[in-house]
């Protein structure tokens, strides 16, 4: 579920307000955007996929709260980690084109007999 | 999603076999065609497709940066989107025909109506909220909308898909990474899971009826890896952030109910417009019955990637067409709002708890030995239940704010998916595909039919014979005869 909203990175575009699919969010007057209704977080990924300064922070975990630390996260260097995985955001090039899909056919299948 | 021409027949004939006699061949040909004429259009918008030799593979997408690049393309050509914004009910013309659509504004805290000459649903299926990744929107609204209206629903039977997840990230539901695992219990024993090199269907959901079961990745050669970790990227991205190394480790892992979404059932088309009953009404995506592609099997992710690409651009040409048939007054026809349950109410008593309803209905439509493991005797209870719940709903919706609105009208469209749902397994008496009835295991070669659905207070199913000759005399509707079933 949705655990961060970073202060220290936020820059209050309101881009997650917008595109959760679920409404999680709500905007702040010139402030970063509250987690208003974080039972409602289905932990799709997608506001960290089009959060552009990396300020937001999923947790993997669906069904149970658990606590973050803000500076850890930071410093471990996960923040965006979606987004670098696409290759979404300003000088980067998106990644579909590394989908390797068409080749899953081709693989060995460990139990094929 | 899309195979290269020269697989079009091995891919079409195998996945009539998947479909158990119930599937379509034309309905096949024409999806694959389709969706394989449609992806250089994807590609002329910004889609960058991975090459091989030079060219374009056109055969899979990622799904953000696909959606993202749909959304672009239709900003760009001039539609309007209107984003949080959820459709709740039809508006009907005093002919019965369709004439636009009702929901609310979650972030403007109002109401809109969007008046129009054709209409198509193409607003996802149903699974029970179980946050299957990206389902939570995905709550049956589009099918209580369309029988509301007229319109009817087929295979609703084929609604008990699960898939796997880990047990701790129980929402990114993807397979294909798990075709290396090896499955534990508890003390570390080999489950096995595999039949004849095979992955066995039955094996998972009977081992989590027994206990827990522990996922570890450990078959993945270094080749392997190289290519589900950029196939499947999504599935690595919550291991990496739980510090988990997923070949290493054993992971416990569930069954998440993906209901509709990747099972068939939905509203039943009658034409290869993907048009409905109701004139004007069209169905589109997961919304509508995928019987014909995939018959009361998963198609699975890329199948129905297909369904959906083919089926929307069917379902718009027809809705194009219909309302130009209409002429310059479409838009002057008087119209009235159909929706019922979860909306509007004649009895201004106390108001329902939605959130005791969706736990009401998810108590059912949740548990392997209830959904998965069908029996008469279960059904019935369900059904017993679920009609509680339907009367429930009937009584006044909470609708203090926005969110109250959307919430009552969810609870209520899935508590009449799951009806609609068990009500077709019990009377389909046999084990066909991925509808498992513990009391009649065989597959009968002589139930070679859909069945159609519907109904609100008072559910009715119809047998539709997949064609003449197979067409048996036993009676064709059965509707339900008591309040409890």
């Amino acid at each position: 579920m949705i655990e961060l909203v970073s202060h220290k990175l936020c820059i209050n575009c309101n881009l997650c307000v917008q595109v959760c699919p679920t409404n999680v969010f709500d905007s702040v007057p010139n402030q970063p955007p509250v987690i208003a209704r974080k039972e409602d977080c289905q932990t799709c990924f997608m506001c960290e996929a089009y959060c552009p300064a990396d300020a937001l922070f999923v947790a993997p975990e669906s069904h149970t709260e658990i606590a973050v630390n803000e500076d850890d996260l930071i410093e471990s260097g996960i923040m965006g980690e979606y987004r670098r995985i696409l290759g979404w955001g300003y000088g980067r090039k998106n990644n579909s084109e590394l989908d390797t899909a068409h080749k899953l056919r081709q693989l060995p299948r460990p139990y094929q007999s | 999603m899309a195979p290269s021409p020269e697989n079009w027949n091995k891919v079409s004939s195998e996945r009539y076999r998947l479909g158990k006699n119930l599937a379509n061949s034309r309905w096949i040909e024409r999806v694959i065609e389709k969706t394989w004429l449609s992806l250089p259009l994807v590609e002329n918008w910004g889609y960058r497709f991975p090459k091989e030799n030079g060219e374009s593979v056109r055969q899979s997408y990622y799904g953000p940066e696909y959606m993202r690049v749909l959304r672009k393309n239709l900003l760009r050509v001039g539609v309007q989107i209107l984003d949080q914004s959820p459709a709740l009910e039809l508006l009907l013309a005093n002919d019965g025909s369709v004439a636009g659509a009702r929901g609310v504004q979650r972030q403007n805290h109002r109401t809109y109506v969007v008046r129009a000459s054709a209409v198509v649903l193409a607003n996802g299926g149903c699974a029970f909220l179980s946050k299957a990744l990206g389902c939570n929107t995905n709550t049956g609204d589009g099918l209580l909308m369309a029988v509301e209206a007229g319109a009817e629903l087929s295979s609703m039977e084929a609604s008990n898909h699960y898939a796997i997840s880990t047990a701790f990230n129980a929402t990114v539901t993807r397979g294909v990474p798990f075709g290396w695992a090896s499955y534990t219990d508890e003390a570390g024993n080999d489950l096995g899971g595999y039949i004849n090199g095979r992955r066995d269907p039955s094996f998972l959901p009977n081992a989590l009826l027994k206990g827990a079961v522990y996922a570890r990745l450990d078959r993945a050669t270094p080749e392997v890896k190289a290519v589900i970790e950029k196939s499947h990227f999504i599935a690595f991205l919550p291991y990496k952030k739980a510090g988990i190394d997923p070949y290493a480790e054993r992971v416990p892992v569930t069954l998440i109910l993906e209901g509709t979404v990747r099972g068939t059932g939905g509203i039943r088309i009658i034409n290869d417009s993907c048009g409905t009953k109701v004139p004007g009404l069209y169905a589109a995506g997961d919304a509508a019955s995928r019987e014909f592609l995939s018959g009361l099997a998963s198609g699975g992710g890329g199948p129905n990637a297909a369904w959906a690409i083919s089926t929307g651009q069917w379902a718009g040409e027809g809705a194009a067409i219909f309302a130009k048939s209409l002429g310059a007054y479409a838009h002057e026809r008087p119209m009235h709002p159909v929706g019922q349950a979860g909306l509007r109410s004649q009895f201004p008593t106390s108001k329902f708890d939605n959130e005791a309803i969706v736990r009401g209905v998810q108590a059912e439509m949740f548990p392997l030995e209830k959904n998965y493991l069908r029996s008469e005797q279960k059904l019935l209870d369900s059904l017993a239940k679920l009609e509680t719940l339907w009367q429930q709903v009937q009584i006044n919706p909470k609708q203090d704010t926005v969110r109250d609105v959307e919430f009552s009208r969810r609870a209520a469209s899935m508590t009449a998916v799951a009806r609609w749902a068990y009500f077709s397994a019990l009377h389909r008496k046999e084990t066909r595909s991925e509808h498992i009835r513990v009391d009649y295991p065989e597959t009968d070669p002589n139930q070679v039919y859909y069945q159609a659905t519907g109904g609100l207070d008072k559910l009715w199913v119809r047998r539709d014979w997949v064609s003449e000759t197979t067409r048996a005399t036993s009676p064709e509707l059965t509707t339900q005869t008591t309040a409890s079933v």
